[in-house]
C-alpha cells in the first residue's frame, strides 16, 4: 500500500512539474463552460439540471484523458526508468495501480474544479442535487475507465503520440457504439443478443442511464470491470515486454 | 551471495546468454568483461530480476529471484546501462522517491539521502532539476540511488561510462572501497579498469563465459607474458639480439625497435623469466651495454581480450 502510495504520489509531482496537468486541467474547465452554457444554452432552456454540463464529458475526456495518460508507460519505456522501476522491491501491480490512480486524481481534480456550475445552477433555481451527485460519481467513474485504457495503450509503445492515437480510437469505439446510428447498421441482420452485446459495451448507454440520477449496480460493474480488464492487459503487455 | 547456474535466455531465434554459470561472495568485486552484444546488460538485467532468464536460476543471497523476487530485490543495489533517472524531478526527490521505495522512512530515509549524496559529490546540484544536468551528475545521482539503501549487492552496468577522468577515478575508488564488504558485480569496456578495480573478472563472448579468473590471472594467458624485454640506449640490434639467443632457456628473440634499441626474449616452455632476467642483467654487465630498461612482461589484457573474443575467421585473417 505504502508503495502504491509512494508511485502515485511520484506521478502526481511529474504531473504538476511539467504544463500537462495545468494544461488538461484548464482545457477541461473552459471547454466544460463553453459546452455547458455556449451549446447547452444552460440559461434559456429554463431547466435547473446539468444535464447538458454532464452530456459533453464522454467527447471531452476522449481528449484530455489519452493526454494525460499517454505518457504514463511510454515514457518509462522510452527513458529507461521503468528497468529503474522495476527491479525496486515492489510489485508490478504497485506500479501500475499508483500511477493509474495518480492520473485519475488528476481528472478527479479537474472534476471537482467545475463545482462553480453546480452553486450557479443551485443558485438559478431548485435542481435535483441527488442526481447531480450521482451524475458527479458517474463521470468520474467513466474518467476512471479512460484513464484505464490509455494506461493500456502506453504501456504497448514507446512513442506517445501513437499512445494517444490509439488509445483515443479504442474509447471513440467504446463511445459510438451506443448510438443507434450505429447500431442502426447492425439491427438488419445481427441477433438482437448480439445487438445487446455490443449496445452493453458502450461507454455512452451506461452514462446515459447514470446521468438520468440511477446508480445502477449494472453500471457501475461496467466502469469498474473494463478498468480491471485494461490494467490486467497492461500487466500482461508490460510482463510480456519485460519477457522479450 | 550472488549464485547464477546455467542461465540462458532467447530473444525469439536469438539466443543472448547460452549457458551463464558463476558466484559472487562478499567481499568480491568481478568484472564482467565483453565485447557489445556479448549479453552482459542482458546477464544483469536477469540478475535483478527486470527480465526473467529463459532457463537456469539466479539466487541472491539465498532468494531465488523469479520466486521470490522482493526479498532478493531488497538486497540488490542496481545501476542500469545509461543511468536513466526522472528528468522531471529534482536530485533530491529523485532520491527521497527511491529511498521510499526501499522502505526507508523519516530520519532512516534523510540520513540515506544524505550519505550516497555525500559520496556521490551531489550536495551542489541537490535541488537542481535532473532534467538540466550534465551527463556525468545524471550518471552519478543514478549511482546515488544504487547505494542509498546500502545494499549487500550492487550491480553496475558500465558505472564509468560517459564520466570525465577525474569522475572515472573516483567512482573507481568508491567501488573498490566498497567492494570490501559488498558483492559487486560491474561491467566495463575498459580494461584497465578491471585491472585497477576487480579482485575477479569473467570474459563474456556471445552469450557464454570464455575465461574466469583474477585479472592477473588472465593476464598470464598472454602471449607476451613471461618474455623478457631489455632496452638499451644505444647498439646494433642484430648483435645484441645474437647475443641474448644464446641465454639459456631464451626460445626465440624479436626486436622491438632501435634507438632506444629494444629486444624482447620469449622463453621456452618449462624455464623460469626470473632466470633470463638475472642472465640478461648479467650479459649487459659484460658485454657493456649501456642498460636502459629490463623487465619481465606481465601480459597485457587488452591482447588475452582480443585473443578470446575475436571471432574465429578474423583471427586467421590477423594471422
Amino acid at each position: 500500500m505504502s508503495n502504491i502510495l509512494t508511485i502515485a504520489k511520484r506521478e502526481l509531482r511529474g504531473y504538476f512539474a511539467s504544463p500537462i496537468a495545468y494544461v488538461v486541467i484548464v482545457v477541461f474547465l473552459l471547454l466544460s463552460g463553453i459546452c455547458t452554457f455556449k451549446f447547452g444554452r444552460l440559461f434559456s432552456n429554463g431547466q435547473a439540471d446539468l444535464y447538458w454540463f454532464f452530456f459533453w464529458h464522454p467527447f471531452l475526456y476522449l481528449l484530455l484523458c489519452p493526454a494525460l495518460s499517454m505518457r504514463m508507460w511510454s515514457d518509462e519505456r522510452r527513458m529507461g526508468t521503468m528497468e529503474l522501476l522495476l527491479t525496486m522491491p515492489i510489485t508490478p501491480w504497485q506500479a501500475i495501480i499508483g500511477k493509474f490512480l495518480a492520473t485519475w486524481l488528476i481528472v478527479g481534480i479537474s472534476l471537482l474544479l467545475t463545482f462553480p456550475i453546480w452553486i450557479t445552477i443551485n443558485y438559478l433555481g431548485n435542481a435535483d442535487n441527488g442526481v447531480i451527485v450521482a451524475s458527479y460519481i458517474g463521470s468520474f467513474l467513466m474518467a476512471g475507465l479512460y484513464v484505464a485504457v490509455g494506461a493500456m495503450t502506453s504501456a504497448i509503445t514507446r512513442n506517445q503520440v501513437v499512445s494517444f492515437v490509439v488509445s483515443l480510437v479504442i474509447l471513440l469505439l467504446l463511445v459510438m457504439c451506443g448510438w443507434p446510428t450505429v447500431t442502426d447498421l447492425f439491427v438488419s441482420w445481427a441477433p438482437p443478443p448480439l445487438l445487446d452485446a455490443i449496445a452493453g459495451c458502450s461507454i455512452w448507454t451506461h452514462f446515459e442511464s447514470i446521468q438520468k440520477g440511477v446508480l445502477d449496480s449494472r453500471d457501475i460493474l461496467y466502469f469498474v470491470s473494463v478498468m480491471a480488464f485494461c490494467l490486467f492487459t497492461t500487466s500482461t503487455i508490460i510482463r510480456a515486454h519485460r519477457a522479450g | 551471495m550472488i549464485q547464477v547456474r546455467d542461465l540462458k535466455k532467447n530473444f525469439g531465434p536469438k539466443t543472448a546468454v547460452n549457458g551463464i554459470t558463476f558466484t559472487v561472495e562478499r567481499g568480491e568485486v568481478l568484472g564482467f568483461l565483453g565485447p557489445n552484444g556479448a549479453g552482459k546488460s542482458t546477464t544483469m538485467r536477469m540478475i535483478t530480476g527486470f527480465i526473467p532468464p529463459s532457463e537456469g536460476a539466479i539466487s541472491i543471497g539465498g532468494h531465488d529471484i523469479v520466486e521470490n523476487p522482493l526479498p532478493a530485490k531488497r538486497l540488490i543495489g542496481y545501476l542500469p546501462e545509461n543511468a536513466p533517472s526522472y528528468s522531471d524531478m529534482s536530485v533530491s526527490g529523485f532520491l527521497h522517491f527511491t529511498a521510499e521505495l526501499r522502505g526507508l522512512r523519516g530520519d532512516a530515509k534523510k540520513k540515506a539521502v544524505h550519505r550516497a549524496v555525500e559520496m556521490c559529490f551531489l550536495e551542489n546540484v541537490l535541488h537542481q532539476s535532473v532534467e538540466t544536468l550534465s551527463k556525468g551528475y545524471r550518471h552519478r545521482t543514478c549511482f546515488a540511488q544504487s547505494i542509498i539503501h546500502d545494499p549487500e549487492v550492487l550491480v553496475l552496468d558500465e558505472p564509468t561510462d560517459g564520466l570525465d577522468p577525474n569522475q572515472k577515478h573516483e567512482v573507481r575508488t568508491l567501488i573498490r572501497q566498497m567492494g570490501e564488504k559488498k558483492a559487486i558485480i560491474f561491467s566495463t569496456h575498459i580494461l584497465e579498469e578491471v585491472e585497477a578495480v576487480c579482485s575477479r573478472a569473467v570474459i563474456i563472448d556471445r552469450g557464454r563465459i570464455v575465461a574466469n579468473g583474477t585479472p592477473r590471472d588472465l593476464k598470464m594467458r598472454s602471449e607476451q607474458a613471461g618474455a623478457v624485454t631489455i632496452g638499451l640506449v644505444d647498439g646494433n640490434g642484430e648483435d645484441v639480439a645474437a647475443k641474448v639467443r644464446q641465454v639459456a632457456g631464451v626460445e626465440r628473440v624479436t626486436v622491438l625497435g632501435e634507438r632506444p634499441l629494444r629486444v624482447r626474449a620469449f622463453p621456452k616452455k618449462n624455464s623460469g623469466s626470473d632466470d633470463i632476467a638475472r642472465a640478461l642483467a648479467e650479459l649487459a654487465k659484460k658485454e657493456g651495454w649501456p642498460l636502459q630498461e629490463l623487465h619481465v612482461e606481465e601480459g597485457r589484457l587488452d591482447e588475452v581480450f582480443r585473443s578470446i573474443t575475436l571471432p574465429d575467421t578474423k583471427k586467421e585473417e590477423s594471422k
